[in-house]
């Protein structure tokens, strides 16, 4: 095998996530006319994943308490427990964990509905009808993402520092008053860009661009699917894996723009 | 004399492979104006390929596939998407859209591409649906009907923005022969209500002899013979009565 294969690969797939993210852009004053659409598709994505994000953000949140608290504990430091949470979750836990089960879940759902669509000569038959099929099929599912991701990551933030405080009070010996006040102080440092707490605005903004991020390569894996089932099943691990890539290497970058740059 | 009719469709010595398969070899034929060409051949000849490079979902190798006069291979894409508003194309399957009602899925082109108001869209869509004969099955979903009906809503989306031209990929295909009959009854019905140029892939015999008005069998990628369905389901070339003779009709 050639060995630029690999890399042609990835490169041909990078430009047609760039290519329908642009698509999408430009058809963005289509969104008022699609409203029942894109809440449809937040109905599907966020509604049937809040338990997910629910459960894991509050497991997260604890074993993040829990593992830190102990070392903390060991200098008699255990009190800034609610600090450590509370930063952890907000800037990287909760974006990331929720962007995550989003690409399992709707990244995934995604590029097997528009896959099978394109196997079974639907996407064909709305090229025939002339039906613009970002305006039809992309820019709802992307909107509602971009709308979901932040709102479920909201929610995790919040369940995964209510789930540190549970372990900082049940093994930690700390108050949950103590553990609440030093949480709610470190999220109150305003950043220089906006003037709103740095971190909850830095991590929500991460999550904005994780949810487009598993629309696009989603979608992008669906359209290009070919070959049956065996196809959908293709595009549907490539958009699992795609979008759990691409979220790991923007949040490098993000971060390093809001606490380095 | 007869003037010589208009041809809506041509193609002029196309050429396709894929890899090292090829599927249509110089290809030459015209459709002319409010006429049915039918045609048929063994599996793997290239009919619905045909089709595909007539409504510009794939270009050919070589050679010209033309509609009106105009190479469908050189259209931008708005001049494509406003020759293709004025073309039906009736899938095998009917690709009706899994999400969208019956009628959601006829009423699509109209929603999509023009500013018509509901109120005329649903009373288009009544009319489309009464004419393909299931005027109750608006808020059926694609997944509850059966595959004789769906290939009625495919045929109302396919006529639902009047068209001039329309083109059926086999109609018949997975249905029993009864129920195939209505379908071709149908067709046939359309095509000499709407008097439209229609090009029509099939291999069942019955349909073809019902719906078209002259017929192409295809062999090897190009035309083997070209004749009326009467002259040409009569013909004796040994290679038509080879393939005719393992027809089910």
């Amino acid at each position: 095998m050639n060995v630029l294969t690999p890399v042609t690969v990835i490169a041909r797939s990078l430009g047609e996530q760039l290519e329908l993210l642009f698509a999408v852009i430009v058809r963005l004053y289509h969104v008022p006319a699609r409203a029942r659409l894109v809440a449809d598709h937040i109905y599907q994505s966020a509604l049937q994943t809040v338990h997910v994000v629910l459960v894991v953000g509050l497991f997260i949140g604890m074993i993040v308490a829990l593992q830190t608290g102990i070392e903390l504990a060991r200098i008699g430091q255990q009190d800034q427990i609610g600090t450590i949470v509370a930063l952890s979750m907000a800037r990287e836990m909760g974006p990331f964990i929720t962007a995550t089960i989003l690409a399992a879940t709707a990244g995934s759902s995604m590029a097997a509905e528009i896959g099978t669509m394109s196997v079974s000569d639907e996407l064909s038959a709305l090229e025939v009808l002339s039906v613009d099929r970002v305006k039809l099929l992309v820019l709802p599912r992307v909107v509602a993402l971009a709308i979901a991701a932040p709102l479920l990551t909201i929610l995790c933030d919040t369940i995964g520092i209510v789930g540190g405080g549970f372990v900082a009070q049940s093994q930690l010996n700390v108050s949950y008053q103590l553990y609440l006040d030093s949480a709610v102080e470190a999220l109150a440092d305003p950043g220089k860009i906006l003037p709103l707490p740095k971190d909850v605005y830095g991590g929500l903004l991460k999550a904005f661009v994780f949810g487009i991020i598993v629309s696009i390569i989603g979608c992008a894996a669906g359209l290009r699917a070919t070959g049956g089932a065996l196809g959908v099943g293709n595009a549907t691990r490539s958009a699992v894996r795609d979008a759990i890539i691409a979220i790991i290497i923007t949040n490098y970058f993000i971060t390093w723009v809001l606490y380095q740059a | 004399m007869n003037a010589p009719l208009e041809s809506v469709i041509s193609l002029r010595d196309v050429k396709k492979s894929f890899g090292a398969q090829t599927v249509l070899d110089g290809l030459t034929f015209d459709v002319p104006r409010g006429k049915c060409m039918g045609i048929m051949g063994p599996s793997g000849t290239g009919k619905s390929v045909i089709l595909r490079h007539v409504i510009g979902l794939m270009r050919a190798d070589s050679g010209v596939v033309a509609v009106e006069g105009r190479d469908v291979a050189k259209l931008k894409r708005q001049e494509l998407m406003d020759l293709r508003r004025r073309m039906g194309f009736l899938f095998q399957e009917g690709a009706l859209i899994n999400w969208l009602s019956v009628g959601e899925n006829v009423a699509l082109p109209l929603r999509e591409n023009t500013n018509m108001p509901d109120a005329e869209i649903r009373q288009r869509v009544q009319e489309k649906l009464e004419l393909v004969k299931i005027p109750d099955a608006w808020e059926k979903m694609p997944a509850q009907i059966s595959g004789g009906m769906k290939k009625r809503v495919g045929l109302a989306r396919a006529l639902i923005t009047d068209p001039e031209i329309v083109l059926y990929d086999e109609p018949n295909a997975g249905l029993d022969p009864e129920i195939a009959q209505s379908i071709n009854d149908l067709l046939r019905e359309l095509h000499e209500g709407l008097r439209v140029t229609a090009l029509l892939v099939e291999h069942r015999v019955r349909c073809i002899r019902t719906v078209a008005d002259e017929v192409i069998f295809l062999e090897k990628g190009q035309v083997l013979l070209q004749l009326p369905p009467r002259e040409f389901f009569a013909s004796d070339h040994p290679r038509l009565v080879q393939f005719l003779g393992s027809d089910p009709d």
